[in-house]
């Protein structure tokens, strides 16, 4: 598997090795930028506060940063030169310290996110070093810390909800769906929202139905919220930092199974696109789109599929809302051939979705129906092997690509 | 400077007695002290906050009682009990709490039906410029509410809510704020809003959803929002601002500010979850939050006797371990009186608050409802002659010469006229071209919204007969 260097500006631009340049890594600072909120901002006749409350615009106009490495890790030690070693939920932690340190807006709140430091340890550590009122422990009342995040959020802060499980978040669908998506609208622009709510969701070991919950797609409907997956440490501490920064209310997917996985990430500060997609594995035979934990189930299959001479092109589309159809787009004119592998459910999922919106874009440059792997209709059972047969397998990828590539 | 209190010796001892609770938020002064006078009373409230404080803080410090719990003969308080959440009593003997108490929570008043404060009423006085000030605020929603109404019943306007029979609980609590608190409103008060210095046209633009409008035309009317005057956009699920106040509470916590949230809820929005969540995080996270509950009730069609069983509202401020009073919602005075004591409670304290205010719903829900279908017409009237808060207050002015009939024409016709013009200018005004149907849904337009209005541009523009004429791109 050929190992690359992928730009990650959408224009497709690669930075090669040799014209890597550090610095452009970092993200102008906050302070540098043309305020372009403040005006909008809710007023407390305190003054001086303004400074800080000029936004980072993080939109396809401005590609901020390089995007380099991926899930290879050897190159990003190469192409630093340094960089540590780390698992996901501490690159979560990082991002999360980086940001808190940066801004004084920034606060956390959700159950167990204190001394306790988070039910997958992702907050641990924050509460000694910013203390308890902007590490807030709240009672149980999912709907009600939500809420509480986007009156502060409304208010000047900066706050990163944590559902201790994504299916919890159900009991806030009223107050992410009418209020956090709504209210810049109906305001008329004049309340921004720019809360980040995360959690860990997807199907884990054994956890039960009410704990598998793939959130994703019951919220992407919503208009006004913007959804990313993260998969590697890079991308979970990368898109983070991004959500984090961005005017908008950003749900950040994480999943369960991935929080011990263990990579090298550069020692700079960067921050990831919120709207782009991430280059697995680029190929020629067939473009395979995935998110957060299939992703490895893909790259498992493409192991097998290139002994068997197969060349797929794997895509972390890591955008669930917007999709990143400039990426998927350039992909399928080369491989004309798409199979998507999600654990959503087959109805209404985000395999769904893009089914539909690559039909819609690209069904001139289609050589063969967008086949789309998914879980099934059913509530995950609790028994491993079943369990197990809910999820798609990389066998199940091989066929499915051996039969797209007929 | 100082405060007057004037006693009130049957409220305090009547409360203690009966209902056994540990003091009242007012505690009595029996030193005699100078009255303001008027020039001390000006509206700069910050120069009112500081004298008002140092001696509010003395004397609004509840006395940490320590009986809760009756104690009985059969209690031996050598037994006390550990338990997670500290030590308790015990008992042998097997008593329920009771679902009631034999007396309500009695309301706090300081006027009568007649507009004469009651003697030995504890209040904070209010001065004429302040008073007359209330008053023209008052009056000037009664006909705003009026005239908007009827507009809707012609077909001007698709939707209206009156804020009829709780004109007093409006601008008094209105009155009693600071500019920097923050107001989360529900619905049913645009006076906040009035009182603050939104304009007669502004309120227009909102319910025409014209160009001028600062919601940009996305919200139905009445569903105004300005971040000017710290009033956050009303949304229309019930009781969703409830948590979002204990969160702005928190920011204002977090940000060492001289400001409180201020949120309001009716009686049926205490049935929400919103409600207990909202109170129970506020009192966790000792966020400076007044909750006021206006209970007027009734929820359209349901009367509180089919919301809850309890004495209404202000019971509920204890289980979560929340100071609260009931006062009487029509009048001004003690309105006025108790907004400003728990909103200097809030922020001295960093506590929230619980007011129940005592009302009644004279006009319908809305413009899609009659009432009269669910309740009596005579029931109606009686409030709305007889108990009416406007009426009640300007006894009290028109008593001490502050206002006359000739005040009163004036403020009314006034009024009326400029709300006519507004409703007429709005009306006229364009409303907002199409690019507004897709910006600000995020910040920056995505491209999936960018193409979603080039298609519909360029569908506009292919069929423009079948748009309304005027309609902008």
């Amino acid at each position: 598997m050929a190992a690359r260097i992928h730009g990650g500006a959408g224009a497709g631009a690669a930075t090669a090795l040799s014209t890597f340049n550090p610095k452009k890594l970092v993200a102008p600072s906050r302070t540098n930028l043309p305020a372009a909120r403040s005006s909008k901002r809710y007023i407390v006749a305190a003054a001086g506060s303004d400074a800080s409350k000029k936004s980072l615009r993080v939109g396809h106009s401005q590609k901020l940063i390089a995007n380099a490495a991926v899930a290879t890790k050897a190159d990003t030690s190469a192409t630093t030169g340094t960089g540590h070693e780390l698992l996901l939920f501490e690159a979560l932690q990082e991002g999360l310290e980086e940001e808190m340190d940066r801004d004084p807006h920034v606060c956390v709140m959700g159950e167990d996110v204190g001394h306790y430091g988070g039910s997958y340890k992702v907050t641990k550590g924050l509460a000694d070093k910013f203390g308890d009122l902007r590490v807030l422990d709240t009672p149980i009342c999912e709907n009600a810390f939500t809420g509480m995040g986007i009156g502060a959020a409304m208010t000047g802060l900066r706050p990163v909800i944590e559902g201790m499980n994504m299916g919890f978040l159900l009991l806030a669908f009223n107050q992410i769906s009418n209020n956090c998506g709504m209210l810049h609208y109906t305001s008329g622009g004049q309340f921004t929202i720019p809360v980040v709510i995360r959690g860990p969701g997807g199907v884990g070991r054994q956890l039960g139905a009410e704990h598998s919950q793939r959130l994703e797609s019951y919220f992407q409907s919503i208009p006004g919220i913007q959804m990313v997956a993260c998969s590697t440490p890079y991308n979970a501490k990368g898109l983070m930092k991004a959500a984090i920064r961005s005017e908008n209310p950003v749900i950040l997917f994480e999943h369960v199974l991935l929080y011990n996985l263990k990579e090298k990430i550069p020692d700079e500060e960067y921050i990831c696109n919120l709207e782009e997609a991430e280059m697995v594995r680029p190929g020629e035979h067939i473009t395979i789109l995935t998110y957060s934990r299939m992703r490895y189930h893909v790259m498992q299959a493409a192991k097998t599929l290139v002994n068997k001479g197969y060349d797929p092109e794997v895509i972390d589309i890591r955008s669930l809302k917007p999709f990143d159809l400039y990426m998927i787009g350039n992909s399928v004119k080369k491989t004309h051939r798409v199979l998507i592998v999600e654990e959503c459910m087959r109805t209404g999922g985000i395999g769904a979705s893009l089914t539909a919106a690559i039909n819609e874009n690209f069904h001139d440059y289609l050589d063969a129906p967008v086949m789309c792997l998914s879980s099934q209709d059913v509530p995950t059972p609790y028994a491993g092997t079943l369990e197990e047969w809910t999820v798609v397998q990389p066998a199940q990828i091989v066929t499915a690509v051996e039969q797209l590539c007929q | 400077m100082a405060i007057w209190f004037a006693r009130s010796r049957n409220i305090v001892f009547s409360l203690r007695h009966n209902l056994n609770l540990p003091g009242i938020l007012i505690k009595r002064d029996y030193s005699p002290r100078p009255a303001f006078t008027n020039s001390q009373l000006s509206s700069k409230s910050s120069v009112f906050l500081d004298s008002f404080t140092s001696l509010r803080h003395e004397s609004t410090a509840v006395e940490k009682q320590l009986d809760l719990v009756q104690r009985s003969d059969e209690e031996n308080p050598d037994q006390e009990l550990d338990f997670p959440g500290g030590k308790l009593g015990s008992t042998s003997k097997m008593k329920f709490i009771p679902e009631s108490s034999p007396l309500r929570v009695p309301c706090y008043r300081v006027l009568d039906e007649d507009g004469r404060i009651i003697p030995d009423s504890d209040y904070i006085p209010v001065s004429e410029k302040l008073a007359v000030r209330m008053y023209e605020h008052m009056a000037t929603l009664q006909v705003m509410d009026h005239i908007f109404y009827e507009a809707q019943r012609q077909g001007r306007i698709s939707f209206f809510i009156t804020t009829v029979g709780e004109e007093a609980i409006n601008i008094a609590s209105a009155a009693a704020l600071s500019p920097d608190d923050v107001v989360l409103p529900q619905y049913r008060e645009p006076g906040v809003l009035l009182w603050r210095g939104f304009t007669l046209q502004e309120f227009a633009n909102q319910c025409f959803g014209n160009k001028a409008d600062h919601g940009k035309g996305r919200q139905m009317p009445v569903h105004y929002g300005s971040n000017r005057h710290n009033h956050f956009t009303v949304s229309s699920p019930i009781a969703t601002q409830l948590p979002q106040a204990a969160g702005v509470g928190y920011s204002l916590k977090m940000e060492k500010k001289n400001a409180c949230a201020v949120t309001f809820i009716g009686d049926g929005g205490t049935s929400e979850g919103d409600f207990h969540a909202g109170l129970n995080f506020a009192a966790v996270m000792e966020a400076p939050v007044v909750f006021i509950c206006r209970n007027n009730g009734w929820a359209i069609s349901t009367h509180i006797s089919e919301q809850f069983r309890s004495d209404g509202i202000v019971v509920k401020g204890r289980a979560y371990g929340i100071r609260s009073i009931r006062v009487d919602g029509n009048d001004a005075l003690a309105v006025y009186s108790a907004v400003r004591s728990a909103r200097e409670m809030a922020v001295k304290e960093q506590r929230p608050v619980l007011i129940e205010a005592m009302t009644y719903r004279v006009g319908h829900h809305s413009t899609s409802d009659d009432s009269t279908k669910y309740r009596a017409a005579d029931e109606i009237q009686y409030w709305k002659m007889s108990r009416n808060p406007v009426n009640r207050f300007r006894k009290w002015v028109e008593d001490n010469g502050w206002w006359s009939e000739e005040d009163e024409s004036k403020i009314r016709s006034n009024a009326r006229k400029q709300i006519l013009q507004a409703i007429q200018t709005a009306e006229k005004l364009d409303k907002q071209p199409l690019t507004e149907l897709f910006s600000d849904v995020y910040d920056v337009k995505p491209k999936n919204l960018e193409e979603q209005e080039l298609g519909l541009k360029e569908l506009v523009e292919k069929q423009p007969q079948d748009y309304p004429p005027g309609f902008q791109i």
